[in-house]
């Protein structure tokens, strides 16, 4: 019996009717495509409306298959899944075209846009009546969530879940949790204390019965997928054994090797060989910086052993890995700092008092190198005047190109911090101030007021090079203020360059590991920008805070929640389905070759020796084909994407070559 | 190591030292120039205020001269290199122009390809081309002690970004520290040196000038070394000048940046130009090289 297939062209508004004729379409695909039973066009067709239209069809006119012409499926393949099911149709008898991605937005002329249109859904139809019913197949969800990264979103998704009673494991990369903000004095808007803030935080999910901290480790291998996945966890040799320490701090007190901490002090304190990155760190047991270590490094010294009562220093421990069933996985990685060498112009690395955001920070702290004594680099000079830079590595088509949406926040604190601890005159060059969340106006108010100035213009260089009185010995600040409309030097003590939130240097190499994938810039790409930001277009896989784009902490606080929340859903429910698109080895043809083995990437094939054959463990199938290609004898099919299908999808869309030529368009293929 | 030369018209004069010293160093790093016959000036930067067409064509017709078995062109002039350049890449991006070019270079038998050359400044092909290890194979003589200061001025560097960093310029000082120069870290190493202004504004351009010397002097500099004939004149020949406008007394040498690679080299003086520049280099290179 021949198929009866409904052919629904969507305008998606102006979308696509702004630049394919969808009447014209539809009218021409139910007159000349074979086995169209059905075709319509409609302004939305993901519309209730829409759907309701396509279900009546189905129920009034008997249609077996379904073709939506519309936008991207990783948009709405579900909505209209979801349509033919309740009207009693397989969900897998329907086929989305796209003719918004792959058409109307990329074309430049009707007429042509016109026709691809119709190619595309000659395809489809040809495709669509060669599909096979498939039921989708459902896996239990583990409760227990991978996080990675200990930052202040990861901390967040981390309480939630475990404060909601599901199993949490975070992994840290550091020897402590807390990620940037640990290193901060106080934070915008309010000034509140970064740490009397975090550290309630960090002991917490340290102290959390639902929660296992791997610190000082590293996620090293993702397979499964949604539900049940499987993680590799390599946690790094501390060289003190975690089970004896007590964090009395004796050992790093007498280590007697002293070394430039490059990491939490960013290069202004020292920290011994063996070491906590800050007194609250979390856990709060020091780590042996092998490379920097007397005794690594020539044989002599052990001394920390020595004054450890417990016994907890081991030199010869070694990495560990920890294998783990998880159901889902939160990345929160976060941002690291541009590096402002790359503006040499700016003099940092050069000029000893310019200094970037990050020393800063430490500067001010209570808790850092001066005490928090606003200093000039030779540690004692208080500055008269400094000069912050603005978007340093930020909205330059050299660098990058995004503004990274914390750093006028944070000059206007650096600013306020200037003021009230030195009353030396500040100087903040802007390109546009970007102040657009809740009280972030009123605290620039609140600085203008306070004195701060401000001068719009990219600067241009700063150098020492004094070229008139008053110039002398200082760092001056050559710019263009574009109110004034005329170049302007500004002779300073101390500057401050407000270095741009970069993505992790790693970012798609972890990203990759987990399957999801970064943007141009490197900042991972969520499932929608809109409606959907913190989930990727991997299922089980989630992101949250400054790894998926620079933001403040109440944003990152906000996606470590929703994350959790998204999660928590998935796990309340209990089970997930996931896509019966697999393959599936006929066993009769198989010679037990083996070669589809190893060349699966999720390691879903299985050797069964007694029947000398291999077969595909479903629940880890990706449906990527590798193997489908590989098998010499051919005998592996993947669902949904056989031979037959794409080959009559080819057909399809060649219906005009066939028209032109006169004869079967296999044959031209 | 093969390009073809094109020397520009102040190599002749006003720059003979630099035009013997880059002969000599090329000699002795085995660098094969092979001079364009009949070229012509390049119309330095006025030209193309006056009229864009014919000052391109001018400047094409030298591209145009570069034997087909060659493909890369270098000049040691900083505004002839970037004439060249410029013109290359104008004909690239807009073929209207040429097009029109092609029929003016047609007129004297000639045609050129955009892309078909690559310009160099001499430099990069120094410092890049040749590079490190040969050059310091190569140093007989290293310049300890001498502190130098590389000054690369506007041309080679902006508006192309590709010979070096163009805010920050460093090859020169790499070139300098491999021959054992002590490299003076200034800030104005790509500042303006006033180019032409002299000749219509001399208190603009004593400006700028001076604020070269000043920082060359606050940085204790021995010599400036120089890539450009317009560079080295206006801080050398009108230094006297700048310090009567000033009242300053700079007493700084401006050399060019192959004379003091040939010094290295182990090229004999009378070979490299030496003395032909008006604040004389001679006592503080004997004092300072002698010692070692
Ligand atoms: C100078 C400056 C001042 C700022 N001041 C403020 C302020 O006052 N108020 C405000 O709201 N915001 C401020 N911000 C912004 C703030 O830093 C960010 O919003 C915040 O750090 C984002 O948190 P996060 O958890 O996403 O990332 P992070 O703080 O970067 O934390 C990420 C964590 O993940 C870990 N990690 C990274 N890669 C891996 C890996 N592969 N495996 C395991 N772990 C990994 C890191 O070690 C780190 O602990 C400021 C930013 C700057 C630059
Ligand atoms: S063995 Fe290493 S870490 Fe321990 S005290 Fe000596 S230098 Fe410090
Ligand atoms: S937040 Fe402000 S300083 Fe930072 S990049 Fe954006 S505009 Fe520039």
């Amino acid at each position: 019996m021949a198929e009866r297939v409904g052919v629904y062209v969507c305008h998606c508004g102006s979308n696509i009717a702004g630049m394919v004729d969808c009447e014209a379409v539809a009218r021409w695909a139910k007159e000349n495509v074979s086995d169209v039973a059905v075709s319509r066009d409609y302004k939305f067709m993901c519309s209730s409306l829409g759907q309701a239209m396509i279900e009546e069809d189905i129920r009034k006119e008997g249609l077996t298959r379904v073709v939506v012409a519309a936008c991207s499926p990783h948009l709405h393949e579900k909505t209209f899944r979801r349509a033919c099911s309740n009207a009693g149709l397989n969900p897998y008898l329907m086929q989305m075209c796209n003719i918004r991605e792959h058409v109307s937005w990329v074309a430049q002329e009707r007429d042509p846009a016109t026709e691809k249109a119709k190619s595309l859904i000659s395809a489809a139809v040809a495709r669509v009546k060669r599909q096979e019913p498939l039921e989708p197949m459902k896996v239990g969800v583990n409760p227990r969530t991978l996080v990675v990264g200990g930052g202040i979103a990861g901390l967040q998704a981390t309480l939630e879940l475990a404060d909601a009673g599901y199993p949490v494991v975070l992994v840290e990369r550091s020897p402590s949790i807390g990620g940037h903000m640990a290193q901060f004095d106080k934070t915008f808007p309010t000034l509140d204390c970064s740490a009397c803030i975090l550290t309630p935080k960090m002991s917490e999910a340290y102290q959390h019965e639902n929660v296992t901290l791997y610190s000082y480790a590293e996620l090293e291998e993702v397979s499964g997928s949604v539900g049940a996945f499987k993680v590799r966890i390599r946690k790094r040799a501390r060289s003190v054994r975690e089970d004896l320490c007590t964090g009395c701090g004796a050992c790093i007190e007498k280590c007697p090797r002293k070394v430039v901490d490059n990491d939490f002090e960013v290069g202004l304190g020292y920290r011994k060989a063996i070491y906590m990155p800050f007194p609250q760190a979390v856990p709060k047991i020091p780590v042996i910086d092998r490379e920097n270590c007397t005794w690594f490094q020539r044989g002599k010294c052990r001394v920390c052993e020595k004054m450890c009562q417990p016994g907890a220093i081991d030199y010869d421990q070694q990495d560990e890995i920890i294998e783990l069933d998880v159901g889902n996985i939160i990345l929160a990685t976060g941002w690291k700092l541009f590096d402002c060498r790359k503006i040499p112009q700016y003099g940092y690395g050069r000029l000893a008092n310019v200094f970037t955001n990050m020393e800063f920070e430490r500067l001010c702290n209570a808790a850092g190198p001066t005490s928090g004594k606003i200093v000039l680099r030779d540690g004692k000079t208080e500055p008269r005047s400094v000069a912050i830079v603005h978007c340093v590595g930020s909205r330059d088509k050299n660098h990058n190109e995004h503004c990274s949406a914390v750093c006028c926040m944070a000059a206007l604190k650096f600013g306020h911090l200037v003021l009230e601890k030195t009353g030396a005159e500040v100087y903040s060059f802007y390109i546009d101030m970007r102040t657009n969340q809740k009280m972030y106006e009123e605290f620039y108010c609140r600085l203008l007021e306070e004195g701060m100035h401000f001068i719009r213009g990219r600067v241009a260089e700063i150098t020492d090079a004094a070229r008139m009185p008053g110039e002398e010995g200082k760092l001056i600040i050559q710019c263009e203020d574009t109110l004034l409309g005329r170049q302007r030097r500004i002779p300073v003590d101390m500057v401050i360059l407000m270095g741009a939130l970069e993505p992790q240097a790693d970012a798609k190499e972890l990203g990759l590991k987990c399957g999801i994938s970064c943007s141009m810039a490197g900042w991972y790409t969520e499932r929608h920008p809109k409606l959907d930001p913190v989930a990727t277009m991997t299922d089980g896989v989630f992101v949250a805070g400054a790894c998926q784009g620079a933001k403040d902490i109440p944003a990152a606080v906000a996606q470590g929640a929703a994350a959790a929340a998204r999660v928590m859903g998935m796990i309340t429910k209990g089970t997930v389905e996931i896509e019966p698109v697999v393959a599936s080895i006929d066993e009769e043809g198989c010679s037990g070759c083996r070669i589809c083995n190893n060349m699966c990437p999720y390691n879903a094939i299985e050797y069964d020796a007694g029947r000398n054959v291999s077969r595909v463990i479903t629940a880890l199938c990706k449906g990527c084909g590798t193997c489908v290609a590989a098998c010499p004898a051919g005998v592996i099919t993947g669902s949904h994407f056989n031979n037959e299908q794409i080959g009559a999808e080819i057909e399809g869309i060649l219906w005009d070559a066939r028209a032109a030529a006169g004869r079967g368009a296999a044959a031209a293929v | 190591m093969k390009y073809a030369f094109y020397p520009g018209c102040s190599l002749e004069v006003n720059a003979a030292a630099y035009d013997v010293s880059v002969r000599a160093v090329a000699r002795v790093l085995g660098v094969e120039l092979v001079e364009l016959d009949d070229w012509n000036c390049c119309g330095a930067t006025e030209y193309f205020s006056q009229d864009e067409l014919t000052a391109c064509a001018v400047i094409a017709r030298n591209l145009a001269l570069v034997e087909p078995s060659m493909n890369q062109l270098t000049a040691p002039c900083a505004a002839c290199f970037l004439n060249l350049k410029k013109v290359d890449r104008l004909m690239a991006e807009h073929p209207d122009l040429g097009g029109k070019i092609n029929e003016a270079l047609a007129a004297g038998g000639l045609h050129y390809d955009p892309g078909r050359v690559r310009v160099r400044h001499l430099l990069e092909v120094i410092h890049t081309d040749v590079g490190e290890e040969a050059i310091k194979a190569k140093v007989v003589r290293p310049l300890t002690g001498l502190r130098v200061a590389p000054y690369y001025g506007c041309q080679v560097v902006r508006p192309y970004k590709d010979v070096d960093d163009p805010e920050y310029p460093v090859k020169m000082d790499e070139l300098f520290r491999w021959l054992g120069a002590e490299v003076v870290d200034y800030p104005v190493k790509s500042h303006c040196c006033g180019g032409h202004m002299t000749q219509i504004s001399e208190p603009e351009a004593f400006e700028l000038i001076r604020r070269l010397l000043q920082s060359a002097l606050e940085y204790d500099t021995d010599v400036i070394a120089c890539l450009c004939p317009m560079c080295q004149l206006n801080m050398d020949a009108y230094q006297s000048r700048v310090n009567g406008m000033f009242n300053t007394s700079f007493h700084i040498p401006v050399l060019y940046f192959t004379q003091l690679l040939g010094l290295a080299l182990g090229v004999p003086e009378k070979d490299l130009g030496f003395g032909k520049e008006i604040v004389s280099a001679g006592p503080v290179i004997h004092a300072k090289l002698a010692a070692c």
